[in-house]
């Protein structure tokens, strides 16, 4: 019986060192950006007290969110049972793990008092939904890390469908946790909605396959090992579905606050004259995260091109930030409505929209969040057998089901 | 000047009876404070009821309530601490113009508090809504939370602290109510200075107390609670919004 034949990558060519040190100067960038603003303050970032989440918080979101949708591939795989993922599920599992510790690492590091994680560890509000987050990471962690054994330790290979549903449904439930962190914001128009946990859930679907895809093709195209159309084109219709159906819930979202009366003048500041949100919801999140990548994935002739491909992963990623960065810092720049009817006006500006330019170190440690994500992916394709060693079409079709 | 066995020994125990009083002295302020036990009792709601016809344009308790609790600008309104603010409003179709204070309005039921992971923010049993600064981890969703804007987080390094009022870079803080003076029967500084120098328009007390002034004020005239929608019932009051 033909099995399937997995291993570690060379990572020896000096392309793969040349792109661990990138990586590792990126990382050493945010950490330096972290202790500049541990140092200081955060006065010396764009963040004030009116937009006290800033870029580290979209970078961080973004990671959080696309960490669990790196696991789809592992779960279409284990949990229903789609022969064509399986060879694919090692590197979904260890993608979630990677990026989920590289937002956590940019969360953490842009806390006021990041040395306090460990009260953060042993003091708990379980009304906060924020404490339950830190069971549902922790909790991911280690389901996926399991997960991740039993499909590595070949003995273990029939504990992988219950482990496999497990990590989903978890995943599930965490990226909930994640969507309520805003959802439950009672106090402020932009947010308070439960539509943030379905939105979030699929914004994961959508951002993780689209990093998926391009570490995939990477990893394959650096290994020199080959990869058929046949999973190319399989993801491909997946990403496109999933971007299709994050810009519905954008437009449900949108619809709903445009019904409501009260919420009419948020509206026209997102779509109509929020500057710098306007033109990041529009040009960002609908035209690059949602439009192009749509015609690239589902245009007859271009999808099948792996360069379009990758192109409409890099549009999904590039507008998903966006997209993060609309709901984060556009949700905290229009006032709150503390004064219904009245104009408002005070010294720390209440009532007017608030204004947010990030800086460098902010910058730094939001982007070294990716870079540690790839650095330790990079690493842990070389030290753990979790590439096939041909993805070709005859090989993934070659392999009788259940030989994971 | 020389001294004689008499007037050494009687200095001596004068000086002997100072050191012995003085502690006790020290412990009759000791005895008037609460104990720990009776510090902060449910049976008591501490509030404020603010007459905006009465508030004029000054900012005579943005001043007090700064200088009581030690908070120091860096000449950058973004990011300096504002315990207290003077609002003004106008209606948006009449032009009617009114100027208020807006501060912690410590609700019973505070968004800060729920969203706290640590449970650093915490409202003690009278009322009051204060921030343990030991616990804090600055991840400022309180801030994110608060339906007023009325907390700040420490974006640099504090200076010149009081010793009633605890603070520090990295965390956040909102009007306490001057729970330290609270707790030794005062009445918060901006109260204070409002009715010494200002409009008059800040009453402080028991919600609870039904011969206090605040209560009887409440119970005779209407106010409203700020975002009432929200059913959070705070503890300060407007009247003439």
């Amino acid at each position: 019986m033909a099995t399937r034949h997995y291993s570690e990558i060379d990572g020896r060519s000096s392309g793969f060192f040349a792109l661990l040190a990138l990586l590792a100067i990126m990382v050493a960038g945010g950490f330096g950006g972290a202790w500049y603003m541990e140092h200081n303050g955060h006065y010396v970032t764009g963040m004030s007290n009116r937009i006290v989440w800033g870029v580290p918080h979209v970078f961080a979101v973004f990671l959080i969110v696309a960490a669990s949708g790196a696991l789809n591939v592992a779960s279409i795989a284990s949990v229903f049972g789609r022969e064509l993922y399986k060879p694919l599920a090692r590197l979904s599992g260890v993608l979630s793990i990677t990026l989920l510790a590289g937002g956590l690492a940019v969360l953490v590091l842009d806390l006021g008092r990041p040395e306090r994680l460990i009260v953060a560890m042993t003091h708990y509000n379980f009304k906060s939904i924020f404490a339950w987050n830190i069971f549902l990471y922790t909790g991911f962690f280690a389901i996926v890390a399991a997960y991740l054994w039993v499909m590595l330790e070949r003995r273990m290979n029939a504990y992988s469908k219950p482990l496999g549903l497990l990590a989903f449904l978890w995943r599930l439930i965490l990226t909930t946790g994640t969507g309520s962190i805003f959802g439950f914001l009672v106090a402020r128009e932009s947010y308070d909605s439960a539509l943030y946990a379905p939105l979030f859930i699929i914004m994961s679907f959508a951002f993780g396959l689209a990093i998926f895809i391009l570490v995939l093709m990477a990893a394959c195209g650096g290994a020199r090992r080959p990869l058929g159309d046949a999973i190319v084109a399989r993801l491909t219709t997946l990403l496109g579905q999933f971007v299709a159906v994050v810009m519905y819930f954008v437009l449900v979202y949108h619809l709903t606050n445009l019904y409501f009366t009260g919420r009419h003048d948020f509206e026209r500041f997102i779509l109509v004259d929020g500057g710098v949100y306007t033109a990041l919801f529009w040009l960002g999140q609908v035209l690059i995260g949602g439009i192009l990548p749509l015609a690239l994935l589902f245009h007859p002739v271009w999808s099948r091109s792996r360069r379009a491909v990758a192109a409409a992963s890099i549009c999904v990623i590039v507008g998903g930030l966006a997209q993060i960065y609309v709901i984060i810092i556009g949700g905290q720049a229009y006032p709150l409505a503390i004064f219904p009817g009245k104009e408002v006006a005070s010294r720390i500006f209440d009532g007017v929209i608030a204004t947010y330019a990030p800086t460098l170190p902010e910058v730094a440690l939001g982007v070294s969040g990716i870079a540690l994500a790839l650095v330790l992916t990079a690493v842990a394709l070389k030290v753990l057998p979790l590439l096939p060693r041909s993805l070709a079409d005859r090989d993934v079709a070659a392999v009788p089901p259940g030989n994971a | 000047m020389s001294l004689d066995r008499r007037s050494f020994l009687g200095l001596g125990a004068a000086a002997l009876a100072g050191v012995a009083i003085t502690p006790g002295l020290r412990l009759i302020e000791l005895v008037q404070a609460r104990s720990p036990e009776e510090a902060a009792s449910a049976l008591r709601r501490w509030g404020l009821l603010i007459d905006t016809a009465r508030c004029t344009d000054c900012e005579v308790c943005v001043t007090a309530c700064h200088t009581e609790n030690g908070i120091t600008g860096h000449g950058r309104p973004a990011t300096d601490a504002q315990w207290i603010r003077k609002v003004t409003l106008s209606d948006k179709r009449t032009g009617h113009a009114q100027t208020l204070p807006l501060m912690c309005q410590h609700c019973e039921h505070p968004p800060c508090v729920d969203v706290c992971p640590t449970g650093a923010s915490f409202k003690r049993a009278d009322g009051i809504v204060l921030v343990d600064k030991h616990t804090c981890i600055g991840c400022r969703y309180c801030v994110m939370a608060c339906p007023y804007g009325a907390r700040s987080f420490i974006h640099e390094t504090v200076t010149g602290q009081k010793p009633d009022v605890p603070r520090g870079k990295g965390t956040v803080e909102s009007c306490t109510l001057c729970v330290h003076r609270i707790d030794r029967d005062g009445q918060p500084a901006c109260v204070e200075a409002c009715t010494t120098d200002g409009g008059k328009a800040m009453v402080f007390g028991d919600l609870n107390d039904g011969a206090g002034e605040l209560h009887q004020r409440l119970r005779r005239e209407p106010a409203i609670q700020l975002r009432a929608d929200l059913a959070l019932n705070t503890g300060v009051r407007y009247q003439g919004l």
